[in-house]
């Protein structure tokens, strides 16, 4: 497939939009799995919800 | 469930979880239609030539950059008026995925814009009005930030976003209200589409992912929050009891850290 005289330009456009969605998926699952951690060490701890269930069980 | 149900934090969680793999599945499968569409159906520009599938990308970015801000009004809305916890976590949530958005769409637009205009830049009307919502939303979540109680901050931050929406239709209407070097609107117009079906229907398939991919990230995004708020209630509770008070007895202690749920605590303790 040719794509041109500005062949870099495309592809550099779809690279980058490529890699800034990946960056903001990673960014999000890991933030993800931190929080989860957190609960768990605290409620480990002994600290408890009101409603008394695990606040990481999700 | 009634969609009312949803505005319970932990109602909200357990839906969330059903729902995301199913949407990420769906994201992935509409932008791999999207994708094909673009590179092996689409055609080629009679003046752009292939720089055209630029297109395909920028132009999702540029609506999403103002679709997310409106958004972000809505729930800001929601947060001034209803004082709803899930409304701050809403607006929160959504300014890191909206700033990405912005970002994509002016350095797409650049880089489309050098081979067709000759400039990555200009200081016309779209651009300038566009780079001010980019900054908006780096301020937006400077400010989340800065503040470390979120009810406090959500105020603050509610409205803010309000005052910036008044950029929304300035960005909409900036090509028709000034000269400038951005073409004028050719999909979302009275009249209609000027848009050839060639590139119009990609373009629609492209826009559908990437918003899809904004509601996936966007709720997942939502969760995040929700737990994070848990987690610093936990830590207050573990500070007071290291520093001698009571800890509350199994069911009676930890929320979201809302400004009702707050509000509620002191009314209780006045009584």
């Amino acid at each position: 497939m040719s794509l041109g005289p500005y062949t870099s330009f495309i592809v550099t456009s779809y690279t980058l939009v490529a890699a800034v969605v990946l960056i903001l998926i990673v960014w999000i699952a890991l933030d993800y799995r931190g929080q989860k951690e957190r609960l768990r060490e605290l409620e480990a701890g002994g600290i408890a919800r009101r409603s008394g269930r695990g606040a990481a069980d999700f | 469930m009634a969609l009312i149900d949803l505005a319970n934090p932990t109602r909200f969680l357990n839906a969330a979880a059903r729902v995301l793999p199913w949407l990420a599945a769906v994201t992935a499968l509409v932008f791999a239609i999207g994708l094909y569409l673009v590179w092996f159906t689409a055609p080629d520009d009679y003046q752009q030539g292939a720089t055209v599938k630029i297109m395909f990308i920028h132009v999702p970015n540029a609506w999403l950059s103002m679709g997310v801000w409106t958004v972000m009004s809505i729930a800001s809305i929601g947060t001034l008026v209803w004082r709803h916890p899930l409304a701050d976590v809403a607006a929160k949530a959504a300014a890191p995925i909206g700033a990405a958005f912005t970002f994509l769409a002016l350095v797409t637009g650049s880089l489309w814009g050098r081979p067709m205009w000759g400039t990555y830049w200009e200081w016309d009307a779209r651009l300038t009005s566009v780079l001010v919502l980019f900054l908006m939303y780096l301020g937006l979540i400077a400010l989340w930030r800065a503040v470390e109680d979120p009810s406090r901050a959500a105020r603050a931050a509610a409205v803010l976003t309000l005052v910036g929406a008044i950029n929304i239709p300035i960005i909409k209407f900036s090509v028709d209200w000034w000269n400038t070097l951005h073409q004028g609107a050719s999909v979302l117009r009275i009249g209609g589409p000027t848009m050839d079906r060639a590139f119009l229907i990609p373009l629609l398939v492209m826009a559908v992912a990437f918003s899809l991919l904004f509601i996936t990230l966007h709720l997942a995004a939502m969760r995040n929050e929700i737990l994070r708020r848990r987690v610093r209630s936990l830590q207050m509770l573990q500070a007071r009891a290291f520093s001698g008070e009571s800890l509350p007895r199994t069911g009676s202690g930890v929320g979201t850290g809302s400004r009702a749920e707050n509000a509620s605590k002191q009314q209780s303790g006045a009584a």
